[in-house]
């Protein structure tokens, strides 16, 4: 086959159309899987959902019928059996995988800026708006000049 | 045959070259012959683009093998809506698609801005022709897609199977509609810069676009959505998926930029914000198509491996957004601001839901991009996932949501918050009583859910209750009150038919989200599971031969209460060999709003096989929202001011009994 069509096809891997990042039917939690005890399998199904499948593309384990979710679930099953805490059992998996596998990022001095942008921009944004506010009113008169009435009237008629 | 469209597609390229200078040098010297090349060269160039697409597409059709493009992702055993539609499911192809509509937008300027001013005009078409040039060089010298092959092969590769759905024949031409149709909306934004001129009369000019554009990618979002959840196999029906978040950011940029548009067109405020975020909507459809077509969002070191594609895309991105805010920068000072008003008024409304949505859409930006920065300065891998935006999109949107239906009902320049709240009171009871049913019928744990329950009332009620008080409600009888309704202008209509979809979809969300029932479990036939009142027995197993396809099926029959068949789901796992790959093709039943959805795994050891089936309240609800904002948008589209080509001269007579409509 044409070599350069070959070296082209490499590229494909990303497609405009999301559904390209998964390759294949999920199946995630097998029926063994589950815990006996509704409120243990409930923390462990919620702490899945906070675990990245490392093989996948943006895909928790929850949802990932990938071997590698499998082992971790169970994992994540074994350590809450254990009696460990929500935040022992996602320190454990953090050891052992980096925090790659975290999909919501610990609050921390690298993350502050991921975590500080909506409050950041939602008090900068409504200081801006409040001082512009209060600028207009100082500066501009309360009501239009007949000529720019005029112009308005002409704009709102066409 | 196919080195007619590689032709045509290079002429295409030369016209952009004339459209983007010729056109602009008569604007600056007032050359009204130059200006009036923009138009023909405009709509030439389009016919060119869609003369390579339609050669590509029968390329695509007869399975022509020697073009390297269609071996690589077609198989002649394919069905042929697929062999059509598959003609854009790879990365040279959408390009070309991309092109396509970007040119087909500028031809609409061309043919329906016969009124605007000639100069606007000319500058506008140019804009659009430096776009068209960018991504036309783009195509030629990166992703040509009528590469040929030597010898040509006997078969093809075929198309990756996921692709192979209805969705890929209505999901990427509708997205990329609302992603280029903010191109308009930018040029027309640049041009204004270009002139130093700008009024409310570039806003009714603007609108119509931003209308359009908007509906579009709603409807585009909502219908990969849906795709995602039926063919996925897990029911989900929005991941936060980088790739999800590119086209999610526009359309937040673009609801805010339409909202911000209806200050600027009625009271001449707001207009260097406006402008800003056409430059910025525009911007980030601009950043999606980089971040998905680079291949940058895999991985950094993907991208580094092949970067060709990716520097000329990111180049393209600098040169347009780096270019349009320094102009932005140089220019905005000369521009005047407008008209002032009080924080309570309807202007005052629609800053905070500007604030809102940008925020939002920085948030959704930030996370995106923060794991490549991260990977970048330090070195390391995080991930930015669902858990992260539920956490900060969310709270976000409750306000704002919260504000909606105060905004339609506040006057302009100075509004009354207390009169407006009454009116509200009804909104607000039924948005109450829904609280008081979910906890009390539903669910008595279910706090957050319940008021999310309420909000949905709330946004849906509230955009009733502003049809009501416009048509005279409670002030005139009736009669008159009905003739009013009818009388009102179709951008009123169109409002209320968004924000009650908006409610619909905030509706939809919660009930899945928070009453969602899952059941996991391994069958053998005969057996039965049983899911929120709904009873479904395994049938049996089938394969079935598909034209490019082996599929195997699994029939679940449906009971009713006294045990008697009262439907049938089918869900079945297919492989296509060519590929070898799987995928699911879920059984899903509409009952209601709700749909209960089957998905099938894998045969245990012991003959049984592992189902997993959802009960999915409401769940119908997040696309038909969306579908309403999408008709709102159409809606809205087709009231008499703001018809695609701008303003008339010519006088408009006002609607019997609609002043209170008009403000």
């Amino acid at each position: 086959m044409n070599g350069y069509a070959m070296k082209r096809n490499g590229a494909f891997a990303c497609l405009l159309l999301f559904l390209m990042a998964w390759t294949g039917p999920a199946f995630a939690v097998l029926p063994g899987e589950a815990l006996p005890d509704p409120a243990l399998e409930a923390r462990a199904r919620a702490l899945s959902a906070e675990l990245r499948c490392m093989v996948c593309q943006n895909q928790s384990i929850d949802l990932s019928d990938a071997e590698l979710a499998h082992d971790l679930r169970l994992i994540v099953r074994e350590r809450l059996k254990a009696g460990d805490t929500d935040e022992q059992v996602l320190d454990y998996v953090v050891s052992r995988y980096g925090e790659f596998v975290l999909l919501k990022p610990r609050l921390n001095v690298r993350n502050a800026l991921l975590w500080g942008t909506p409050v950041l921009i939602l008090l900068a944004g409504g200081l801006f708006v409040v001082l512009m506010a209060g600028k207009r009113r100082k500066t501009r008169p309360e009501t239009l000049t007949s000529t720019e009435s005029a112009a308005l009237d002409e704009i709102l008629r066409r | 045959m196919v080195e007619v469209g590689h032709f045509a597609l290079v002429l295409a390229f030369a016209l952009a070259l004339v459209q983007s200078t010729v056109p602009l040098v008569g604007a600056k010297t007032g050359d009204e012959r130059m200006m009036a090349v923009a138009g023909p060269v405009t709509v030439a160039g389009f016919a060119m683009v869609a003369l390579a697409f339609a050669v590509l597409t029968i390329s695509y059709a007869r399975s022509d093998f020697s073009v390297a493009n269609v071996w690589e992702n077609s198989h002649s055993l394919k069905p042929m809506l697929y062999k059509i539609t598959g003609t854009w499911g790879n990365h040279e192809g959408s390009m070309l698609l991309w092109v396509l509509i970007l040119t087909l937008f500028g031809s609409l300027v061309a043919i329906f801005g016969a009124n605007l001013p000639a100069s606007l005009r000319a500058t506008v078409l140019a804009v659009q022709g430096w776009i068209g040039t960018a991504f036309l060089l783009f195509i030629l010298v990166t992703s040509n897609p009528f590469v040929r092959l030597s010898p040509a092969p006997i078969e093809g590769q075929d198309l990756n199977p996921v692709l192979q759905d209805i969705g890929l024949a209505i999901h990427p031409p509708l997205l990329y509609l609302g992603y280029v149709g903010f191109s308009v909306c930018f040029s027309f934004a640049v041009a204004a810069l270009i002139d130093g001129r700008i009024d409310a009369s570039w806003a009714r000019w603007v609108r119509p676009w931003t209308l359009a554009a908007w509906a579009f990618l709603t409807g585009g979002i909502a219908m990969g959505s849906y795709w995602a959840y039926y063919e996925l196999g897990w029911g989900g029906f929005w991941f936060w998926d980088p790739v999800e978040n590119a086209s999610f950011m526009p359309w937040l940029a673009g609801t805010a930029l339409l909202h911000s548009a209806i200050v600027m067109e009625k009271r001449s405020a707001l207009k260097i914000w406006t402008l800003l975020l056409a430059i910025l909507t525009f911007s980030l459809s601009l950043l999606g198509t980089f971040l998905v077509r680079s291949g940058v969002l895999t991985s950094v070191h993907a991208f580094a491996t092949d970067p060709s594609r990716g520097i000329f895309i990111l180049c393209i991105l600098m040169v347009f957004i780096g270019g349009s805010l320094a102009l932005f920068a140089l220019r905005s000072s000369t521009l005047t601001p407008g008209g002032i008003f009080h924080p309570i008024s309807r202007e005052g409304a629609l800053v905070l839901n500007n604030l809102f949505l940008t925020t939002a859409t920085a948030t959704v930006l930030v996370g995106t991009l923060y794991p490549l920065a991260v990977e970048a300065l330090w070195g390391e891998k995080i991930s930015v996932g669902e858990p992260f935006f539920n956490l900060t999109f969310g709270p976000l949107m409750v306000p704002l949501l919260v504000l909606v239906p105060f905004g339609p009902l506040l006057a302009w320049k100075r509004g009354d918050a207390t009169a407006a709240a009454q009116r509200l009171m009804t909104a607000f009871a039924g948005a109450f009583l829904a609280v008081l049913v979910t906890l009390l019928f539903v669910d008595k744990t279910a706090v957050l859910a319940a008021l999310g329950v309420g909000l949905s009332v709330w946004l849906v009620l509230g955009a009733l209750t502003d049809l009501a008080f416009k048509a005279g409600f409670g002030s005139v009888p009736f009669s008159t009150m009905l003739r009013r309704l009818r009388g009102l202008p179709r951008s009123i209509y169109g409002t209320a038919l968004a924000h009650l979809g908006l409610g619909l979809t905030t509706l939809g969300i919660v009930g899945v989200m928070a009453f969602q029932t899952e059941n996991i479990l391994a069958m053998k036939p005969g057996q039965t599971a049983e899911i929120s009142g709904h009873v479904l027995r395994f049938e049996g197993m089938q394969p079935v031969q598909g034209p490019n396809y082996t599929e195997t099926r699994a029939r679940f029959a449906l009971l009713g209460a006294g045990g008697q068949v009262s439907g049938e789901i089918v869900s079945s796992k297919r492989f296509y060999p060519v590929r070898q790959m799987p995928t699911t093709e879920a059984g899903i039943r509409t009952m209601g709003l709700s749909q209960l959805y089957v998905s099938i795994g894998d045969e245990t050891s012991d003959g049984s096989l592992v189902v997993r089936i959802w009960w999915k309240p409401l769940v119908t609800l997040i696309w038909g929202g969306a579908l309403a904002m999408m008709l709102g948008g159409a809606v809205s589209l087709f009231d008499r001011r703001l018809r695609v080509g701008a303003p008339s001269k010519r006088q408009r007579p006002m609607p019997k009994g609609a002043e209170t409509a008009t403000p």
